[in-house]
């Protein structure tokens, strides 16, 4: 667990009287892409947003064990939610644009942490664009609303929002089911040239999409942790009867 | 039967029906809007002056305003014919029976004059009589020579009132030591001071003024000194000081452009004039400014108020039996009596808390009261709390469109709650907002009832946003459209001849609602733009 960028240690939490995961420790190493798979409902969506604290927010969360981020709690008391969330980015399954131009879409959390020189926010929107590969087809409309844009483009444009608040660890849930064949390979490019710079966390429904970006892969099976490793050991040679069945489609 | 039946279950009816009910509703507005514009376009419009010659000899001129069956007599019909010159009649109008006509013509040399007084005057001029001496009507300069003089009459009405306003400027030192000095009269404290500031102002006001009304007196003689001589119908000679004619115009003689213009002219006396001949004649402009300001502070105090009573029920408050509560208060307030409302600003706004300005800041003055007595800032507020419900519903409903994923997507970047709530999701719900808003001054500019009892009065001609510092004089009273229909149209002592005053009033009620309500949708839709959402 040392040097991981993100781990959870005996995790077990849920909503009321239902658990949604049980006992689960991952491990997650530094710069690379890990996957999460798994039938709906195994709770991968939930394990991400243990650790930027969304689950906070929804009625009757508990939750038990440890989750860490570089190796601190995020329940650390000397770390407001709000900081945890500049060095945990994270991107949604639907592109969710605010209602701002694309320049105050990008520029939202860099004002939320108090950035106001205007030579560095335009160096963040410069860098963050380039960073989600967007910045080419937006530079000359900067100041247009960000509904204009294609849903693929919204995507980019959340990873960018996401990535201007310059965090370590990028958390993205199902990002391009809400897309197109084309608009999702975009995206996939993207998402490789960023695990170069962060920790990606990436949830997915696709196995092709697993086995084409991700470093490692964990699958998760109602609620728990079947198995975790190398992508291609995962798929190739599974340790276990029920991560086999999943990744050869005999379920799922 | 079965024919019926099935006509009944393809929809057919119930399409018909649909439509019947959408034609019932458009006829009504179309009617009623139909008839208020074509009374009062057609309002303005120079009627000619018409002469007749009746059976007992007598010779009437004036317009014709209609004809109608005779009650007294069976098939038989009577003429209303609005006669003018009630300073010499006493009446603006009479019937006269279609029989008794016995002859009629228009007569060319026949001129109308509006005057400040006593209505219009019909008749013929004879002469313009100046300190230069006479000028006969047939001679060839005398339209010119009048229109001088009319127009020097103007010069010295306006400077004669500004001499007034200044006059009275003057005087308001003076009016507040003497309020002061009955208060302290009435509280039994030493006097002699205050007796002693109040000689002293008076005498400086007496200073200042002594030249004006020295002006005055030259104004006034030399405005009375030009008189125009005019004989009525009926042979009898008036003599009528220019000063107090607005217009005099030789009607029967009037080219279409000369027709186009006094039209045109007469719309813009009464859009920007001030009224005259309690209100049945002259302008509105007070009473328009007086809505339309009316309708903005309510605005500025209705939104706010409603947008945070709004975001507290849907963002802050959880659902519990006091938010269930305080909604369906909020959806029966909708439907109290505009007139409770207005009982209710009297007794909470004007005697309570305009009472307790007074008590607090303006003690001096007591007893006469200066927010202690209705006025337009109690009036908007009064229309404030009656029309905050919609706001409230409105929002509540823009709130709860705003997509979670946003709100997630906002917390998620490391936003507070406040910070969302400020940053993203109030603009999302800006529609919802302005619709809010919209209906809101749709209602509050309809309203009069709670008005009569907050503010309004039939004559208010010192305007609440003016010149004079501190220029927002929200004590006020104020005139409103809404409240000068009913009163030129059922309290006036000459309601014939304002009739048609009141259907332009109304004219201009309804244009002033469209255009505030136009520019908040103009601003809604364009923000719609901005918001349609071309995600998947």
């Amino acid at each position: 667990m040392n040097g991981a960028a993100l781990a959870t240690a005996a995790l077990t939490c849920g909503f009321g009287e239902h658990t949604v995961l049980q006992d689960v420790s991952l491990s997650v190493p530094p710069r690379r892409i890990t996957a999460l798979i798994g039938p709906s409902g195994c709770g991968k969506s939930t394990l991400l947003r243990c650790f930027n604290r969304m689950n906070d927010h929804l009625p009757g969360f508990f939750l038990r064990g440890k989750v860490l981020v570089d190796g601190r709690s995020v329940y650390d008391p000397a770390w407001p939610v709000e900081s945890l969330r500049f060095t945990v980015g994270m991107v949604f399954q639907k592109p969710n644009p605010f209602p701002l131009s694309i320049r105050e879409n990008v520029l939202f959390g860099p004002r939320l942490a108090g950035v106001a020189a205007p030579a560095e926010l335009e160096e963040i929107l410069v860098r963050s664009l380039e960073s989600a590969q967007l910045w080419e087809e937006v530079k000359d409309r900067l100041d247009t609303s960000a509904f204009a844009l294609s849903g693929g483009q919204q995507q980019r444009l959340c990873i960018a929002r996401a990535m201007a608040s310059g965090p370590d660890i990028l958390l993205l849930d199902e990002p391009a089911s809400a897309l197109d064949p084309i608009a999702t390979a975009r995206l996939e490019e993207t998402i490789l040239e960023l695990a170069e710079r962060v920790t990606v966390l990436l949830v997915t429904h696709n196995m092709q999409q697993a086995a084409r970006l991700a470093h490692r892969t964990a699958f998760l099976y109602l609620g728990r942790l079947v198995e975790e490793g190398e992508t291609v050991r995962l798929f190739e040679a599974p340790q276990e009867k029920l991560t086999e069945d999943y990744v050869t489609g005999r379920f799922g | 039967m079965r024919g019926v039946r099935r006509w009944i279950a393809e929809g057919t009816a119930q399409r018909w029906l649909a439509g019947a009910a959408l034609l019932m509703a458009l006829a009504m507005i179309v009617g009623l809007v139909g008839v208020v514009v074509s009374v009062s376009a057609s309002f303005f419009w120079p009627r000619p002056l018409v002469e007749l010659r009746l059976a007992s000899g007598a010779v009437v001129l004036g317009e014709e305003w209609g004809r109608e069956e005779d009650p007294g007599a069976a098939n038989q019909s009577r003429l209303r014919l609005k006669t003018g010159n009630r300073d010499v009649a006493g009446l603006d109008f009479r019937w006269v029976r279609e029989a008794e006509v016995t002859g009629r013509r228009i007569p060319a040399d026949a001129w109308l004059l509006e005057r400040r007084e006593y209505g219009n005057f019909y008749g013929v001029p004879r002469s313009l009589e100046g300190p230069q001496g006479s000028l006969p009507a047939d001679h060839p300069a005398f339209a010119q020579r009048l229109e001088a003089a009319l127009a020097e009459a103007r010069r010295l009405v306006a400077r004669e009132e500004q001499l007034l306003r200044r006059a009275s400027r003057l005087h308001e030192p003076v009016a507040e030591l003497r309020l002061r000095l009955a208060a302290a009269h009435r509280q039994g404290k030493d006097t002699t001071g205050l007796e002693g500031q109040l000689a002293e102002a008076s005498r400086r006001e007496q200073e200042a003024a002594a030249p004006l009304v020295a002006e005055l007196v030259v104004l006034r003689e030399r405005a009375a000194a030009v008189e125009l001589v005019m004989a009525t119908a009926d042979a009898q000679e008036r003599r009528i000081p220019v000063a107090g004619v607005v217009r005099a115009v030789p009607v029967n003689r009037l080219s279409a452009g000369g027709k186009i213009a006094l039209y045109l002219a007469r719309w813009w006396e009464f859009l920007s004039g001030e009224p005259r001949e309690s209100n049945t004649e002259g302008g509105i402009f007070p009473a328009i400014f007086g809505t339309a300001l009316m309708v903005l502070l309510m605005t500025v105090a209705v939104v706010p108020l409603g947008v945070i009573t709004a975001v507290y029920l849907n963002e802050y408050a959880r659902d519990n039996a006091f938010t269930g509560a305080v909604r369906l208060a909020l959806a029966n307030l909708a439907g109290v009596p505009s007139i409770v409302f207005g009982a209710f600003g009297l007794a909470f706004f004007v005697y309570t808390v305009g009472g307790g300005v007074d008590r607090l800041f303006f003690s001096d003055t007591l007893p006469t009261p200066t927010f202690g007595t209705g006025g337009i800032l109690w009036a908007s507020l009064t229309l404030a709390l009656l029309t905050v419900p919609v706001v409230v519903v409105a929002t509540e409903e823009g709130l709860q469109a705003v997509p979670q994923a946003v709100r997630d997507g906002a917390r998620a970047l490391g936003a507070t709650r406040w910070q969302t709530l400020r940053r993203v999701v109030l603009p999302y719900a800006t529609p919802g907002i302005l619709t809010g808003t919209i209906l809101a001054v749709a209602r509050g500019a309809g309203e009069v009832a709670p008005l009569m009892l907050t503010g309004v009065v039939k004559l208010a001609p010192a305007l609440p946003l003016d010149g004079t510092p501190p220029f927002f004089h929200l004590e006020r009273k104020f005139m409103h459209l809404g409240f000068h229909i009913y009163d030129v149209g059922f309290q006036s002592p000459n309601i014939e001849a304002a009739k048609p005053m009141v259907y332009a009033t109304v004219l201009v009620l309804l244009l002033l609602v469209v255009a505030l309500n136009l520019t908040a949708i103009t601003l809604r839709s364009r923000l719609r733009r901005r918001l349609r959402s071309a995600a998947v």
